[in-house]
């Protein structure tokens, strides 16, 4: 049966055929939806782990049990996953391993554009990587062969173009997997130094393996065309290719990109006039080619950072693909749209206190993110997850060095409650321990929000949605050792600009929970959208600097756009003349 | 076939993304092969979306790119403009006449520009304009935007409706599938 899957839905489908028993995962854009698709099938146990590290090392214990085991993660989260990966490529598996890792060339949702190919050269992973739906399934079970039949973890290799583009995929039968039986062996699986040390020679020894495999695998594939221009590439770049020069080039199309087939590289070489890698991001390929001695040409032409695109590499190629229409400047440069906290968002309470305090602000990652544009301006800097509290316990200490009174300087940690727990934890342990003064906000929006509604540790929900135990924030600081925490409502604005100040001005670690569900969920219920009564306006704009995208100025008035507006009558506590009213209630 | 190029813009929100599933299974349905870009995340966030479907007897590329669009579905006025380059000479654009203000706009730091529809026409005189939301609005849920533009969409291509019908009974949840039925019915008439 031919079905129309979007990436992510086909990996999770390839894990249920191939007889995938277990599945982790840290929500990340582009790779959520593997898990959230696993989570339909009854066959396979998945859950949320507070962060990559935690899932990677949950799959280990998977693995060792046995059974096939998927991990997934965007690409930062192979940083934080970075160190059992190490590790686990010198243990190599029992059950097959199946890393899948989401790249965003083109930055679409993410901090960096980093290209995870680099961690199978320096983990010395084997990597494949599929180019449409069907390849993103049928790799997945390749992979669980390869790991199987290598004793190694396989990273499968996404991009955004490919997670999150939908294709037709052929739907099979799920594959009978029997787990293995667990046998103890400390001298694969215990990694102290005389272990590890004949491990990692047997790790080299697995790579040249890999290597011989590479050359003569199915996954590495060559589509004749035109002999006078060879490309190497893979994945989406792939496609771009055929879709700028078509029957009018050869291609070698890498599927495994790690190790490289470098005998089928050159035999492919010497049968074409000239040699190009057409890869996105890092000159991957390019750079081993040359190392070989292989005469291409790669980044000299193509960028090196963003998305390529067909029309990119057309006009390298000096191939016409366009027929653009000729628009003149009439509209000149158009208004930016970019993303906004949403209509009834609880950061929002949040971003206008901070911007009136004037607060110095060590972001995070998340919605709240979106504190940092304007009109709020309301972010400092952000990093990476979980950043935040340690950015601000820094920053404090160097002012204290510098001879000025940290509580003067309005310096607080904003993040999450999922980012607190995926890595925030450990930022305040290290605050308290060593007497820092920071004031930590922890926006707690009873839901892991940007990525779309993942259940996480302080929801008091799984994956599958069976309730669970669930982290208490104010227990959990006290028990760090932090003596003052407070929960506020960011929509008690006074309440919360009060509370900030006085935390912010004692010489202690200080917790400020600030706690409202995400307007989004489903179970958030508000009164309806508002209007504003025109004869109590006084057009005194205050109402526009928390920057709700419902209210709309027009100019000479200003109106509520009611299929925005849910109700949340944050605009009320702005408004001195009491001009917003439910709609309908005036004509 | 000849592949057909549509591109899906609007503001996050907006339902696109359902917009580009219907799109993407009725190609499967009417045998083709098909691809659908989608962007998640982020710029879901009331911002400027934009996703990609191609259908044809083989898709490579699953982006459509500038001057390549045979059809252009436009969420929103700003929107329309914004990808209007990437509409091909023979193309046409269909756009719901509603006007969303970016938060640049909102702040006051720039105009909404005034004359698009007008301007658009000029270009692409077989442009179409339609208030897609009071349609949506008259047929039980303003919602149902997306599925009015897919219906005066679906009544311009070679793709049998029952193709269109197939696929909304498909994708669109069960409760709210009268009104979607309709939705596409009344967009299909105009």
């Amino acid at each position: 049966m031919k079905k129309l899957l979007l990436g992510n839905e086909a990996i999770a489908r390839g894990a249920y055929e191939a007889g995938c028993k277990v599945a982790t995962a840290y929500p990340g854009t582009p790779s959520t939806e593997i898990t959230e698709n696993i989570a339909k099938y009854d066959e396979m146990y998945c859950e949320w782990s507070p962060n990559e590290k935690v899932a990677l090392e949950v799959a280990m214990g998977a693995s060792l049990a046995g059974s096939r085991v998927l991990c997934s993660m965007k690409h930062v989260g192979l940083n934080v996953a970075a160190d059992p990966l190490f590790t686990i490529a010198y243990t190599g598996v029992n059950g097959g391993m199946v890393i899948a890792v989401a790249d965003d060339p083109g930055i679409h949702s993410s901090q960096n554009e980093q290209d995870t190919r680099l961690y199978g050269l320096c983990a010395h992973v084997p990597i494949i990587e599929p180019a449409d739906s069907g390849e993103c399934k049928d790799y997945v079970k390749e992979a669980f062969a390869i790991s199987e039949q290598f004793d190694t973890p396989v990273i499968l290799r996404l991009t955004t173009r490919i997670a999150h583009s939908q294709s037709i995929v052929e739907i099979s039968d799920k594959e009978d997997y029997i787990a293995k039986p667990y046998v103890k062996d400390i001298n694969k699986y215990v990694m102290m130094p005389a272990m590890a040390k004949v491990r990692h020679n047997l790790l080299v020894q697995r790579e040249i393996e890999l290597e011989k495999f590479s050359n003569e695998t199915g996954l590495n594939k060559i589509i004749w065309g035109d002999k006078k221009i060879g490309i190497i590439t893979s994945g989406v770049a792939y496609q771009y290719a055929r879709e700028a020069l078509g029957e009018g080039a050869s291609y070698l199309k890498l599927g495994m990109v790690h190790p490289i087939p470098i005998d089928m590289i050159k035999e492919f070489a010497s049968q074409v006039d000239k040699l190009y890698v057409i890869e996105e991001l890092e000159p991957f390929f390019e750079n081993q080619l040359k190392a070989a001695g292989i005469d291409v040409v790669g980044k000299e032409i193509m960028p090196r950072t963003g998305e390529l695109s067909a029309s990119i590499i057309a006009n390298v190629f000096e191939k016409s693909v366009n027929t653009e229409i000729n628009r003149d400047d009439e509209f000149g440069t158009l208004p930016n749209r970019p993303p906004v906290m949403c209509a009834g968002c609880p950061h929002r309470g949040t971003f206008y206190i901070l911007k009136k305090i004037g607060a110095t602000v060590m972001g995070d990652i998340g919605c709240y993110t979106l504190g940092a544009l304007p009109p709020m301006q309301a972010m400092d800097a952000c990093i990476c997850m979980g950043a935040s509290i340690g950015m601000a316990h820094g920053f404090e200490k160097a002012i204290k060095q510098n001879g000025e009174d940290p509580n003067t300087t309005k310096v607080v940690a904003v993040l999450g409650d999922s980012t607190f727990i995926h890595s925030g934890i450990t930022g305040l342990i290290d605050a308290v321990y060593n007497k820092g003064v920071s004031t930590i906000l922890i926006l707690d929006n009873s839901i892991t929000g940007m990525t779309g509604h993942q259940d996480n540790p302080t929801t008091g929900f799984t994956i599958k949605g069976e309730p669970t135990k669930q982290v208490d924030l104010v227990k959990l600081s006290y028990a760090i050792g932090v003596e003052r925490v407070k929960i506020v409502d960011p929509f008690e604005v006074d309440i919360l600009e009060k509370t900030l100040c006085e935390e912010m001005s004692v010489a202690e670690t200080s917790v400020i929970i600030i706690q409202r569900p995400c307007a989004l969920l489903k179970y958030v219920k508000f009164e309806g959208p508002v209007q504003i009564n025109q004869d109590k306006c006084k057009m005194c704009k205050k109402c526009l600097h928390i920057a709700c995208p419902a209210i709309v100025n027009e100019g000479d008035k200003i109106t509520v756009d009611v299929t925005l507006c849910v109700g949340c009558r944050l605009c009320d506590k702005m408004c001195a003349f009491d001009a917003f009213e439910k709609a309908g209630d005036q004509s | 076939m000849k592949t057909i190029n549509i591109i899906i813009a609007g503001v996050g929100g907006q339902g696109t993304l359902l917009t580009s599933k219907i799109i993407g299974q009725t190609a499967l349905n009417a045998g083709y092969d098909v691809k659908v870009s989608e962007v998640h995340g982020m710029s879901q966030r009331g911002g400027s979306v934009v996703t990609y479907a191609r259908m044809g007897d083989k898709i490579d590329s699953p982006i459509v790119e500038k001057g390549q669009a045979d059809i252009i579905l436009a969420f929103e006025v700003l929107e329309a403009i914004r990808w209007f380059e990437f509409l091909g000479n023979d193309g046409y654009i269909i756009v719901n006449s509603q006007r969303i203000n970016p938060m640049p706009v909102i702040i006051g730091s720039v105009k909404y520009p005034e004359g698009i529809e007008e301007y658009v026409k000029q270009i692409t005189p077989n442009a179409i304009f339609a208030d897609a939301l009071d349609i949506a609005k008259k047929c039980g849920n303003f919602k149902a935007l997306n599925v009015v533009m897919i219906g005066i969409m679906a009544k311009r291509l070679d793709v049998d409706k029952a193709h269109w019908i197939d696929a909304i009974n498909t994708v669109v949840p069960k409760k709210l599938l009268d009104v979607n039925i309709e939705a596409f019915n009344v967009g299909y008439s105009l």
